[in-house]
């Protein structure tokens, strides 16, 4: 038989809407198909498909089809006995099945296997998988049907795509023919060639060095290594898990300045970021650096802890399930935070290729920047949506140099009382698993992280992608928090990058522990030893259990659905002890393990970019006005609405979130930062902001760090975040850092970061980097812009304080807070003429400090009616954001403003004021009884005249801005300024 | 009058207990918050309750459809205890997933156990999209009695599948006669909205209804969400407020208990 009508041994229950019934996942599919293109392709009727075990009974799976998958309202169902073939598709219409590959995680199936076992039908070794099937009506060529099927429907790196046949896969994966015990490597005699063989046949990421430290190791043991050592070597000394760019040697030449020497850096993450953190030492500072996230003090007996991870190269092969992966792994990191925090927030931040990029365009083995956008929006959502942690914060930028390596930033806070902040590990303590079983998912993610990709990468990579389960994650966490306030365990980790066998050595790191992988529940068989300790397969965590808890612990687990396995004990031998099939497959010492990495020196240099500095041009200089310039730069991918993303974000499950992501009269104009109100006890809030930009990163990447520091504070200030009780944290993605020019850039921003985190007086309190994102299609690689993505999170003193940026009523008063200079790098306003180069925004650390503390006073004290700070798009864009939020009118007048640092005659001045993004500066509502007081808090504080009235909130609905030289600037009316904001790409 | 004791109830993936408890706390009823294998397990402790509260979430992961794992462990285990529930006076809310669970058990069109007759549906929002957004809901003259009939309240919804159907014209009258329709979405006016106002696209705006009985409710939107005075996405806008007005809602569930308890 051929193929094409070859039908899996497995009942099928194909589920399709009624035809009354609305389909929308057809009209969505439709939508998608016509925007590559395939206008030929006139409808798509949506099916949900299930093969179930022969071994069921006719009758059994009728029911199972009527009483659990077809809905007697909304749908029909058919039902295809084994081996059959279902009936013909409707004339003209072509059938397009999608299934995740054998292997892959399916939780719709997890799910319904359950249940029928639940209620008593089927039997232990039920089978269960899922299919989608796309029936498509019109004209569809055949040639095309495949490419848009695999650029739209399906991702082959994870699914089977299946075209007008319907032999599709069922049953478990095969294995590799690897076995289970100790397989031993030739390593001792091998030559330098033969150590870097070695490396890149294992995927181990290993450098020379690395091979010949590791060589000289076993040499002095005087035996071979196992496959498991090897590997356990690897993940732990991974760039992913060691950050040993940033913890080796660095000599760096600055060459933007003249005849300057030759620096040497020892560790530059010591002797920047955790540096000012050690010296600021600020007494609310509970955990930094060490544990899964940062923790500080919060209010009455309770910490808030803050993480945020990057999960980049995943979510460049299987956008949905990288990003899905990436929150979902940064949530494990507060429930494995001291002795697990409750998640209160997530965050997240992308960073695609621009949305409108021509397909002609994209580089081979790209995904298109919508498709990117599209699954990572959809993965950050149906993770933290199903979790119950509501997502009040992001960040989305746009630039072609994302197109092949996207990046995916996802972050978690958490809340727990100060005696959950630090865990211990006592010998006998067992070493116990919560969670999923094991299959082969995510085999290699700490190492595959620390590559780059290429054109190939999503056809090779299919083993480094990880598919979440949501629900299973919420079961460990429900379970675990409860053992957590029972007392039933003394440290806990999460399985993330390397899977046990990072969780395993780090928590034995100290003392020692003995691991038994017979132990561990395997999704399917065939798994090698070695891959069952390093696979990352998702939600789970490792807890270290007294014996005498075990019991309860395991009780509690049973209650809660939740899969708790021993697997072994802590001691304190200080060696790392691996069993498998009755086989001692690794035994090495904790010391080497941890501390033995090779320390590289390795070379950076700055070369500041050549390009001329374009000044700042009049508008008309290029063909525009002010108000086009506005206009442009309003709908600009960066900084137009973001609703459509945040609205599918669940942002007020667990009810506390007090300043929303989306405010205004209407709800749709974008927020300074969000607040939470987590304890209800305590009227305090936790605000949350972050702060990116990677044009001024290319520029100066000194300059950038300041700057996004500074905007990450403003957000949060913005509401009502005290700056004197606020901890950040540095997430870099960088190209490749082995390349001294991206180092140079490196080290520049970290430089920038002590300077900026000293003066605000803001500890870095954790951060994650990821330094090799490069993209090479044939002979060129594309490297991406310097990304510092800069999270704050600051405590509010009292909720009922905080302010939003909508304009609240007519006559108050409009002041600009902070200095404008001549600093139109990078700025929106360049970029909308088309203009590069330029001074980049810097922050005066001088002033900036006493700026952000006097506007939390005047917040505090309710001087304050709307504030909103100043950023992309500059004054001209925070006015138009909170007038057309406040439904009101504004009148501005900048004459009223001193002329701009930096400024010269044969420049635009109004141009400047307009739209230049200079640090620290604030636009703020104050009625005219709370006039005074507000100027009298700067004046007070030495800051002069530094509040500056520049107008008014007016009745009617223009935006009005005169210039000092221009007399009418900008004159445009709100609803203009509100749908520019709202076009574009939205989903 | 001592508050009768409310039942919230979780599984897997339901992720609305915390504040659905805080909220039924707050207006005054002792709550215990259980896993359904307990209640499994313990079928009698039904008794103890005057309130059963199926919360929101995700239960199951929405997995094959929303709440339908979850009616269907329900109906396996429990029919009789929650229909001996809602007979003996017991008051039923399930909100958003625990509204869906709701339908799919049946209990709110008398198909209980009865699978092929049930006559209502919840599915994908017409906008094809998750929406998290605020709306403004309309209490309807229904039989359920800790409605205020006329009042209009806002109240947040999160969901991908709330937009409500009927199986057939004839059903849709018969719940209008008998009073089961109880909420519906509106413009601060009053009257009949378009999307995004009516967030999913229900038919005649529905956004909640209730038995014959009016004793069990189902809605969509999240009235747990709106307690405190800072809930509200305008509250900057407004002068100080003493709660949200999804207080008001639970604090009137819990009195009507009180009564309808008493009553048995």
């Amino acid at each position: 038989m051929s193929p094409a009508t070859t039908a899996p041994d497995a009942w099928r229950v194909e589920v399709f809407k009624r035809t009354a019934i609305h389909d929308p996942e057809g009209d969505k599919a439709l939508h998608e198909v016509h925007e590559l293109g395939l206008s030929g392709v006139e409808s798509i009727r949506v099916g949900h498909g299930y093969l179930l075990s022969p071994s069921l009974s006719e009758a059994e799976a009728q029911t199972i089809a009527g009483e659990l998958l077809c809905d007697p309202v909304l749908e029909e169902s058919a039902l295809i006995a084994p081996g059959s073939l279902p009936g013909p598709a409707p004339a003209g219409s072509r059938r397009v099945l999608v299934a995740p590959k054998p292997g892959v995680m399916d939780p719709i199936a997890e799910s319904v296997k359950r249940i029928i076992k639940r209620t008593g039908r089927g039997d232990e070794d039920l089978e269960t998988q899922t299919f989608r099937i796309f029936e498509m009506k019109g004209e569809v060529p055949t040639d095309e049907l495949e490419n848009i099927c695999r650029r739209t429907l399906a991702n082959v790196t994870i699914d089977t795509l299946r075209i007008d046949r319907e032999d599709l896969p069922f049953g478990v994966p095969k294995g590799h023919g690897e076995g289970r015990g100790r397989v031993e490597i030739s390593l001792l005699g091998l030559d330098d060639a033969g150590l870097e063989e070695l490396s890149v046949k294992g995927e181990l990421s290993l450098t020379l060095l690395e091979m010949q430290e590791i060589q000289k190791f076993y040499k002095s043991e005087g035996r071979e290594p196992s496959a498991c050592e090897l590997e356990t070597l690897a993940q732990t000394w991974s760039e992913h898990c060691k950050h040993k760019t940033f913890a080796g040697l660095i000599d760096f030449v600055d060459h933007s300045k003249e005849g300057s020497p030759t620096e040497r850096i020892d560790n530059l993450l010591k002797s920047t970021i955790k540096r000012a953190t050690t010296e600021l030492d600020v007494p609310w500072c509970v955990s930094v650096f060490h544990d899964n996230a940062g923790i500080i003090e919060f209010d009455a007996g309770y910490d808030i802890s803050f993480k945020v991870e990057t999960h980049n190269h995943p979510s460049a092969i299987d956008p949905y399930g990288g990003a899905g992966t990436g929150i979902g792994g940064v949530i494990r990191d507060i429930l494995g935070v001291g002795l697990g925090a409750r998640p209160i927030a997530n965050t997240n931040a992308f960073f695609v290729g621009m949305p409108d990029m021509p397909l002609e365009d994209l580089p081979k083995g790209c995904m298109h920047p919508r498709r990117i956008l599209r699954g990572v929006v959809g993965g950050v959502r149906d993770y933290g949506n199903r979790m119950g942690i509501p997502t009040v914060s992001g960040g989305l930028w746009f630039d072609d140099r994302y197109v092949g390596n996207p990046l995916v930033y996802a972050g978690t806070v958490g809340l727990a009382k100060r005696e959950f902040a630090h865990k211990t590990i006592e010998p006998g303590d067992l070493v116990v698993t919560l969670g999923g079983a094991v299959g082969r998912d995510g085999i290699h993610g700490a190492t595959f992280s620390s590559i780059e990709l290429t054109e190939d990468s999503e056809e090779d990579s299919a083993s480094s992608v990880q598919i979440g389960n949501p629900i299973e994650e919420k079961r460990v966490l429900d379970a675990m928090l409860q053992a957590r306030d029972r007392g039933l365990f003394r440290a806990v980790t999460d399985c993330g990058a390397g899977g046990l066998s990072s969780a395993v050595g780090e928590m034995g790191e100290e003392g020692g522990v003995d691991v038994d992988l017979s132990k561990v529940p395997l999704k399917y068989p065939g798994l090698a030893s070695h891959e069952i300790w390093i696979s990352e397969a998702q939600e789970r965590m490792v807890l270290a259990v007294p014996e005498e808890n075990l019991e309860e612990l395991l009780d509690l687990c049973a209650t809660e659905d939740v899969a708790a396995t021993v697997i072994g004990t802590f001691n304190d031998t200080k060696r790392l002890v691996v069993r498998d099939a009755g086989e001692v497959i690794c035994d090495i010492e904790m010391g080497f393990l941890h501390d033995g990495t090779p320390r590289y020196l390795r070379h950076a240099v700055w070369n500041p970019p050549t390009a001329p500095d374009p000044g700042c041009p009049a508008p008309s200089d290029h063909g525009e006005t002010y108000n086009s310039a506005l206009l442009g730069i309003m709908a600009a991918p960066d900084v137009r609405s973001k609703e459509w993303i945040i609205r599918q974000y669940d942002h007020e499950v667990q009810g506390n979130t007090v300043i929303k992501p989306l405010v205004g009269v209407q709800s749709d104009a974008p927020g300074n930062g969000s607040v939470l109100k987590p304890l209800p006890q305590s009227k305090k809030g936790v605000a949350i902001g972050c702060g990116a930009n990677p044009r001024m990163g290319l520029l100066d990447p000194y300059a950038m760090a300041g700057a996004v520091i500074d905007e990450a504070l403003r957000n949060v200030v913005a509401v009502g975040g005290d700056p004197e009780h606020t901890a950040i944290l540095d997430n870099f993605s960088w190209g490749n850092c082995a390349k001294p020019e991206n180092l140079g850039s490196l080290v520049l921003a970290s430089k920038a970061c002590y300077d900026a985190a000293m003066a605000f007086g803001t500890p870095f309190i954790s951060g994650k980097d990821s330094l090799n994102n490069e993209f090479r299609v044939g002979d060129e690689t594309i490297i991406i812009p310097p990304t510092l993505l800069l999270s704050a999170m600051s405590v509010v003193p009292d909720v009922a304080t905080c302010v939003t940026m909508d304009a609240k009523e007519p006559g108050n008063r409009i002041y600009l807070v902070g200095d404008t200079k001549q600093e139109m790098g990078a700025s929106h306003y360049l970029q909308h003429l088309g203009l590069d180069g330029g001074r980049v925004p810097t922050p005066d650390l001088e002033k900036a400090p006493l700026v952000m503390k006097t506007m939390h006073a005047v917040i505090s004290e309710g001087l304050v009616s709307s504030c909103h700070d100043l950023s992309e798009g500059g004054l001209a864009a925070a006015a138009a954001e909170m007038a057309f939020a406040g439904g009101l009118g504004m009148d501005l007048h900048l004459s009223h403003l001193h002329d701009p640092a930096g400024w010269s005659n044969d420049q635009d001045e109004d141009a400047v004021l307009l739209f230049s993004e200079s640090c620290t500066r604030f636009l703020v509502e104050v009625t005219a009884p709370h006039a005074e007081a507000f100027e009298r808090c700067f004046r007070e504080a030495g800051l002069g005249d530094i509040a500056r009235p520049i107008g008014e909130v007016t009745a009617g609905s223009r935006l009005t801005i005169r210039g000092k030289t221009a007399p009418d600037c900008i004159e445009l009316d709100i609803e203009e300024l509100r749908s520019a904001h709202k076009g574009g790409f939205a989903g | 009058m001592t508050s009768p004791k409310a039942l919230v109830l979780r599984t897997a993936g339901i992720n609305c207990d915390a504040e659905t408890v805080r909220a039924l706390e707050g207006a005054g009823a002792p709550t215990d918050l259980f896993h359904l294998s307990k209640m499994i397990a313990e079928p009698g402790r039904f008794d103890d309750y005057g309130i059963l509260v199926i919360p929101g979430g995700f239960s199951f992961g929405d997995d094959v459809a929303a709440g339908r794992i979850f009616a269907a462990e329900l109906v396996h285990n429990l029919s009789k205890e929650l229909v001996n529930f809602v007979d003996r006076g017991g008051l039923v809310l399930g909100i958003c997933n625990g509204f869906q669970v709701l339908v799919e058990t049946g209990l709110l069109d008398g198909s209980v156990g009865k699978r092929t007759e049930r006559k209502v549906a919840l599915y994908d929002n017409a906008s094809m999209k998750f929406e998290a957004r605020w709306v403004n809901l309309r209490s309807e003259e229904s039989a359920c009695p800790w409605l205020v009939p006329g009042e209009i309240w806002p109240v947040p919804v999160a969901h991908a599948e709330g937009r409500f159907v009927c199986r057939d014209d004839e059903t849709l009258a018969a719940l209008k006669s008998s009073g089961q329709v109880a909420l519906r979405y509106v413009n601060p006016d009053g009257s009949a909205p378009g999307y995004p106002e009516c967030p999913n696209g229900a038919v005649e705006q529905i956004a909640g209804i209730c038995d014959p009985t009016g004793r069990v409710l189902g809605l969509m939107p999240h009235p747990e969400r709106n307690l405190l005075p800072w809930n509200h996405p305008q509250w900057t806008r407004m002068d100080a407020r003493q709660e949200g007005e999804g207080a008001g809602f639970f604090q009137r569930l819990v009195d009507v208990a009180k009564g309808s308890m008493a009553s048995v």
